[in-house]
């Protein structure tokens, strides 16, 4: 069983491959800075109005341009460019702290005070432009404001047209999706009733928007649902006679945004991790006639994660 | 009933704990009349196995009486007398009609966790972590088989339970481990480690054609059972250079091909060697100490082929992928796929080619597991297998 998180591939992607304009504005920035910095650190002290000393060179080179540099080839490079945009954020503090001991130093000489200022005033500027840059960059699923997607995928040794009757029949999903409670199905919209995070319960109403028999199914939340959601289950015959894929694209909100996402994944809640499970029950289902269980996990597959929610490997009491 | 419990690293201990009920309509209950420990069991014990709980029941080779069945198990009845392979599987999935019953596909409720360490996830296993299903064992008085019309095998005659018991697991796994050797006339077969699953490598490259079958081990009284039972040449590697020894035995070609039945608690001849792998493991740095695989891929002839049947559980070190690459070497590794191999090996005891029950040394009861697992352990008492009846 495969799990693709849609969220994950993109925070993958570099800031420029994502269009996120700022983040590789920073980026460059950083490059051409650390670079005067490293290459003409005298020029760079004349402008911001320090001494020219050996001292401050040091500083320029060092603690400044060697940190952008590296900032600017993390944005690029990393996987994850956030930490970096987060690093920059730390490094304007440094900036800051520097040029505020700049500006105390030389409080009665108007000339290099007033380039001081300017300096400081850029780099409030900047730290600016570098928290909302990072930001955009937090949590690994985050695709725009609360909604992310997840997708999953299984082989199960049965025909298209088994596999899309059985998901048809919406009122018996949760056999196989646990943090379902029930589904009822009336003149074409469905009424859902789900587990959400931390023993919290979610309602709301669907439609069906695509149905092709024996090919796929695609459902979203009707407007004024609380809860918005979209999903689409594919079959695709699975070549030399292994049956069939299932393959299963949901876009759904998450709830209390990333923390409550954080938390939700930490107790195996999160949808993505949902769905992997579901899929594992809809293929023993689908296989074996029922939901597999053993006494550690009597309810039959849950995404255990380290063990929680294990029952010891004995007889049920 | 009574069942031998997991509490901790070196701690086992008989418990009461509930009956078992069935929980699939393919189940059988079967009321345990023997049962074994394994050497994988010790690895257990040593806790060199993620996700143990404590209070999992231990044990997988088991056989005895099926009392109740589920109402979709057609092929046993109440009263049928059957030995439970040690995987469990389903039958209907890809992989188990492909006979590859160590890998169903469906038998295992915590493969989640199981993907996050191996990538994909195994057969669940009876009493054999939760990353293998956490399913209670056999060293119990009584025991749910799932997908009970796909495992056991039902034994019709009067063959005595010690000599069909082993088919659960060691009979079958040493044969696979001889089997992947492709043995044609003239092969010299080595096998690393001489316990009770490299005692049946040994004896089912007899049975498969071998010319020559090496074992190597370190205590004499393993080396003297595959010797007078089997026929095998023995080498002691505490007191024998073993490379010096297998040129010398194979006119310098080495084996034809080399059986590791010792997995990842190998010892080695040379403390500072073993020191090196021993420290490793215990900081973590690897979790299996891989002496055995080394020296059976080293030695192992051009273009020959190693058989991994010792039990692997994560990362290992130092691993000669030069030697495997360059001399072609075929490497071939798992968990046996025992329901495959039950009715040839049925016939072959009941032919009167082997009577696997030669690897027993200890026959206890069951209360006595916990002594059992100290005496298996410490290879006091000349132990190589330890019984137990309920």
């Amino acid at each position: 069983m495969r799990i693709l998180d849609d969220g994950q591939t993109r925070a993958n992607e570099g800031p420029a491959a994502r269009g996120d304009r700022l983040g590789t504005a920073l980026g460059w920035f950083s490059v051409g800075l650390g670079t005067a910095e490293i290459a003409t650190p005298g020029a760079i002290t004349r402008i911001v109005g320090v001494d020219n000393s050996a001292t401050n060179r040091l500083i320029s080179r060092t603690l400044c341009g060697a940190r952008e540099l590296a900032a600017g080839i993390g944005i690029f490079g990393d996987e994850r460019p956030g930490r970096w945009l987060w690093g920059r954020v730390g490094g304007d503090a440094i900036d800051l702290s520097l040029l505020t001991a700049g500006v105390y130093r030389h409080r009665h000489e108007p000339t290099r005070l007033a380039r001081l200022l300017f300096a400081t005033g850029s780099v409030i500027g900047v730290t600016v432009l570098d928290v909302i840059a990072a930001r955009r960059h937090v949590g690994p699923r985050h695709v725009s404001g609360h909604t992310a997607r997840a997708r999953a995928t299984t082989t199960v040794r049965r025909t298209p047209e088994d596999l899309y009757r059985r998901w048809h029949d919406f009122d018996a999903l949760p056999t196989f999706m646990y943090h379902l409670d029930s589904v009822h199905t009336t003149n074409g919209t469905s009424h859902w009733k789900a587990k959400g995070p931390a023993g919290t319960k979610i309602e709301w109403d669907a439609e069906i928007v695509d149905d092709r028999p024996d090919e796929l199914i695609a459902w979203r939340s009707v407007k004024g649902s609380k809860v918005h959601n979209a999903g689409t289950v594919r079959f695709l015959p699975a070549p030399g006679d292994r049956g069939t894929e299932v393959h299963v694209d949901l876009q759904y909100d998450i709830p209390g945004g990333t923390p409550g996402y954080a938390v939700a994944k930490l107790f195996g809640e999160e949808p993505s991790q949902q769905i992997t499970d579901d899929l594992r029950r809809f293929k023993q289902l689908m296989e074996t006639g029922e939901v597999v269980r053993s006494e550690g996990s009597p309810t039959g597959a849950r995404n255990a994660v380290h063990l929680l929610g294990q029952h010891p490997a004995q007889p049920l009491g | 009933m009574r069942a031998n419990c997991w509490l901790g690293r070196g701690e086992v201990e008989i418990q009461e704990v509930p009956d078992p009920k069935i929980l699939n309509s393919r189940d059988a209950i079967v009321r345990i009349s023997k049962t074994a420990i394994c050497g994988s069991d010790l690895h257990l014990f040593n806790g060199f196995v993620p996700t143990m709980m404590k209070g999992d029941v231990l044990g997988h080779e088991f056989m005895g009486e099926v009392v109740e069945v589920g109402h979709d198990v057609e092929t046993l009845r109440i009263g049928d007398r059957v030995v439970v392979p040690f995987p469990i599987a389903c039958g209907r999935c890809n992989t188990c009609l492909a006979g590859d019953f160590s890998l169903c596909e469906n038998s295992n409720p915590n493969a989640a966790l199981a993907e996050k360490i191996l990538g994909h996830a195994p057969a669940g296993i009876f009493g054999y972590s939760h990353m293998l299903g956490g399913f209670p064992g056999g060293q119990a008085e009584y025991a749910r088989v799932p997908f009970a019309d796909v495992g056991p095998i039902k034994i019709e005659d009067d063959l005595p339970d010690e000599r069909v018991l082993f088919l659960s697991d060691i009979l079958p796994t040493g044969y696979m481990g001889a089997e992947f050797c492709d043995i044609t006339p003239g092969d010299v077969i080595a096998v690393w480690g001489a316990g009770p699953v490299g005692q049946f490598a040994v004896a089912s490259a007899f049975l498969l054609g071998a010319e020559r079958v090496i074992v190597i081990d370190r205590f004499p009284y393993r080396l003297e059972m595959a010797r007078d039972n089997s026929g095998a040449q023995t080498l002691n590697y505490e007191e024998t250079d073993v490379r010096e020894a297998l040129l010398e035995l194979t006119g310098g070609r080495g084996p034809d091909a080399c059986i590791d039945a010792v997995g990842l608690e190998a010892h080695h001849a040379s403390p500072a060697a073993y020191s090196y792998d021993r420290a490793k493991q215990v900081a973590r740095l690897e979790t299996d100490r891989p002496f055995a695989l080394r020296e059976a891929i080293r030695n192992c002839k051009n273009g020959g082929i190693v058989s991994v049947i010792g039990v692997y559980g994560g990362f290992v070190d130092k691993f000669p992928m030069g030697s495997l690459m360059n001399r072609g070497l075929t490497l071939r590794a798992g968990q046996c796929h025992v329901q495959r191999y039950l009715r040839p090996l049925l016939d072959r005891i009941r032919g009167g080619e082997i009577d696997p029950s030669f690897v027993i040394t200890h026959r206890l009861n069951l209360d006595d597991a916990p002594e059992g697992f100290a005496t298996f352990k410490n290879k006091e008492d000349e132990c190589v297998k330890v019984v137990l009846t309920p």
